[in-house]
């Protein structure tokens, strides 16, 4: 009886830590003088509660204090701030520092981990690295190749470690972890190397592997169950992914999972988006390759697929779906329903119920977006949810070894990773977006494993006819589908968005600049230049009694190649070319953290 | 069509023995001035719509009213997919790759091979080895003369706007290539 009695309180002991390690994180998300998940929080709102800082008082704002990264890379995603430590990383060799904020930023720990460099060119478009996760008292780092690393918050040590993938097949990471409940789940890249995506959920105490779910193929890898799993509602049946693929390509698939992931505990479900079917030249893989392109919803326990929607079937464009999800609360028709919110790289802005995965709203969010004449919305039809595709932008339709030209958006999206921010306040999605078109040639390539197997050639410009600028922050009504107000940028804006309860909105430029606009009008109220070019996310948190606003600078990742020498549009004949503003000429490498603040 | 055959696996053969002199990013952004380059660049003779200079390495063809021979066209292509990634549209470079239009002319042919076969590093930044990757190989002349009149200015960037037709003989070997 003892030992019975033992072993059930030994039990008790061990679920009452695992919930208490999620309560942790809860509550520090729901703190507001904490930043301590990269998303703001699990509904990826990227919004502040702080309001010391608002629209009143930004025009005063001014730099606190530095920090040099030491590292010339992309610098995407944003510090975090956990219990006055503030957590920093880098691209690669990604460097993670423990910064004491009692101690004016004195280094407590510095972890950098020994990656083979072979790891960095098989890494599409730069060494990016979206930041680590906190939970349970370790930092969550997952690095370039593919090593997930425990470490504890306090003293930098490796806890555990677990290898997700391999990069000699192309399988490389970019993305930051997502921790909730007693686990963390893992994404992959390698969508231009033909790799299978997947999820993956690590015991967040152990490092041991619990389930592993991917993109694209066989009902059991996918983890989909044919009678429950929905699509748009119906049930999606046996072997829904393979029997749109030609023979064994889904092997070689793609449907990378490098995204920011959402999650809802009490529906118990997380939320995330696949990525490009593999090659990007779309004759070379005929199907609707699912589940590519598509938005899941997955049981966070057993990986088990509850609901799904595929945006873009068929990619004929590299219109990545693994854009973020931000999850809200809000009435329509008098009814309060929970929403997912989804700014597609395709152009189109998707409002979905995130319980039945129902689809609301797809409507374009850069008036330019010409590829699709939009969703069908009708759920009597055939073609329900799918969108209509102009012919004359369709790379399929005008076939391999033919120059499609002007199609909006280009390859990179009307909006890639960089994540969006929501204020409850306002109702209003504040979105960094591009504003760039391209020419896509598909032709035929033969796939290698771990060498680029993409297939396409791209020629990118800002969009015709519109203000010569590449990009636009709008605010966007995502229960009417409409843009409320659009602020035109030279450059594609590629810094993650901050709302705050301020009536203040946040963002950087590729210039450097961070900007402070006001929620309600758009209007501009605060802009700093900063060292180097801003692909990071705007971040905010409280010390001492005081809120603070940081942003990571540093030029690079998919806005570093395209945008470095200028975007020239081969289609305006020789006057025009070189005509376009090179990025070059504004800002140059960099890697540094800078945090503002009000004057005392 | 024999000849040029043995002159492609001369080159091969070249590349694995020739020790690599230059040092990682010696070549990067290198300002070219065409001026001292024209008779690297210079065509002496075609054979089967492909162009060499005196020394039988590939070259370009650019006329004046705009018409590039089809490998050059092929290179923009080819690198389009498989090179701009990193290093930028056009051959300009990005933020982290040099910018490549210059380094093939700088770059000796047999050196500029061997990089992208072998690949080589310096610190952080890496070229990969495309030794094993036909995509890449198949094409690696095409893609070599494009840099090369990207470099000297022969074109522009873009598109090229009109090219010779793809002969018989780049037909058949990039067919035996491919496999």
């Amino acid at each position: 009886m003892r030992s019975i009695k033992l072993l059930t309180s030994g039990l008790a002991l061990c679920v009452a830590t695992q919930a208490m390690a999620n309560d942790d994180l809860v509550a520090k998300m729901d703190d507001p003088t904490q930043w301590a998940i990269q998303t703001g929080d699990y509904k990826n709102q990227r919004y502040s509660e702080l309001d010391a800082i608002n629209a009143d008082n930004v025009a005063d704002l001014q730099v606190a204090w530095t920090f040099s990264t030491g590292v010339l890379r992309g610098h995407e995603g944003s510090p975090l701030v956990v219990d006055d430590i503030m957590y920093v990383h880098t691209p690669f060799p990604n460097i993670v520092y423990a910064l004491d904020l009692n101690d004016e930023g004195r280094i407590i720990w510095r972890y950098e981990p020994k990656q083979d460099p072979d790891v960095i060119p098989v890494m599409c478009c730069d060494t990016v690295n979206r930041g680590v996760a906190y939970g349970d008292g370790k930092i969550f780092l997952h690095q370039a190749d593919t090593k997930v690393v425990a470490l504890d918050a306090k003293t930098g040590e490796t806890v555990w470690e677990a290898q997700n993938g391999d990069p000699s097949k192309g399988e490389t990471n970019t993305a930051t972890v997502l921790p909730v409940k007693d686990k963390i789940i893992v994404g992959i890249s390698g969508g231009e190397f033909g790799v299978q995506g997947h999820v993956t959920a690590y015991d967040m105490a152990t490092g041991e592997q619990l389930w592993r779910a991917y993109s694209v193929g066989p009902d059991d890898q996918i983890m989909f169950d044919p009678e429950k799993t929905t699509n748009l509602g119906e049930p999606v049946g046996a072997d829904s992914s393979i029997k749109t693929w030609e023979g064994d390509q889904w092997m070689i698939g793609g449907g990378t999972t490098w995204g920011w992931y959402a999650a809802d505990m009490e529906e118990n479900l997380f939320y995330y988006g696949s990525g490009n079917p593999s090659t990007w030249n779309p004759a070379q893989r005929p199907g609707d390759n699912r589940w590519s392109m598509t938005i899941f919803a997955r049981d966070i326990d057993t990986g088990e697929a509850k609901w799904v929607y595929q945006m873009t079937p068929h990619d004929e464009w590299d219109f990545d779906g693994v854009n973020e999800m931000i999850l809200t609360e809000q009435e329509i028709d008098g009814q309060e329903r929970k929403l997912l919110t989804h700014f597609d790289r395709n152009g189109l802005g998707y409002t979905l119920d995130r319980v039945s995965g129902e689809l609301l709203v797809a409507e374009k969010y850069d008036p330019v977006v010409n590829w699709t004449t939009g969703v069908d919305m009708d759920p009597d039809s055939d073609t329900y949810g799918r969108p209509e595709v102009v012919a004359e932008y369709s790379t399929e339709q005008n076939g391999e070894d033919v120059n499609s030209t002007g199609i909006c958006p280009a390859a990179l999206g009307s909006k890639d990773q960089q994540p969006a921010a929501y204020s409850p306040k306002t109702e209003l999605m504040y979105v960094p977006t591009n504003h760039v078109c391209m020419d896509y040639e598909p032709f035929r390539v033969s796939y290698t494993a771990g060498q680029p197997y993409v297939g396409a050639t791209l020629a990118m410009y800002p969009a015709p006819d519109s203000h010569g600028g590449m990009g636009n922050f709008i605010a966007w009504d995502n229960l009417a589908g409409e843009i409320k107000w659009s602020l035109p940028e030279q450059f594609s804006v590629w810094s993650g968005a901050l709302a705050t309860a301020g009536d203040v909105v946040f963002y950087g430029t590729l210039e450097g600049y961070l900007k402070a606009v006001h929620a309600e009008t758009g209007e501009e109220l605060y802009k700093f230049k900063t060292p180097s070019g801003i692909i990071g996310n705007v971040m905010t948190y409280e010390h001492d009694g005081k809120q603070f606003i940081g942003i990571l600078s540093g030029i690079g990742g998919w806005a570093g190649i395209g945008l470095a020498a200028g975007l020239t549009n081969p289609n305006d004949g020789l006057g025009a070319v070189g005509g376009y503003a090179a990025l070059s000429d504004y800002t140059a490498l960099g890697g540094q953290l800078t945090v503002f603040a009000l004057p005392d | 069509m024999m000849r040029t055959a043995s002159q492609t696996l001369f080159a091969a053969a070249v590349c694995v023995t020739l020790p690599v002199v230059a040092s990682a990013q010696s070549w990067s952004d290198q300002p070219v001035k065409p001026a001292e380059h024209t008779d690297e660049v210079a065509v002496s003779y075609e054979d089967g719509g492909i162009y060499y200079n005196e020394d039988d390495i590939p070259t370009y063809n650019a006329s004046e009213d705009g018409t590039v021979d089809w490998m050059t066209f092929s290179g923009f292509r080819r690198y389009h997919s498989e090179c701009h990634v990193c290093h930028g549209p056009d051959g300009e470079g990005s933020t982290y790759a040099p910018k490549i239009k210059n380094s093939a002319v700088h770059m000796d042919y047999y050196d500029f091979y061997d990089v992208v076969v072998n690949g080589r590093q310096n610190g952080n930044s890496v070229m990969p080895h495309f030794g094993d990757n036909p995509n890449v190989m198949c094409y690696l002349n095409d893609i070599y003369v494009y840099l090369k009149a990207r470099g000297m200015d022969a074109v522009p960037r873009g598109r090229p706007a009109k090219k010779e037709a793809k002969s018989d003989l780049i037909r058949e070997m990039e067919d035996a290539c491919m496999g």
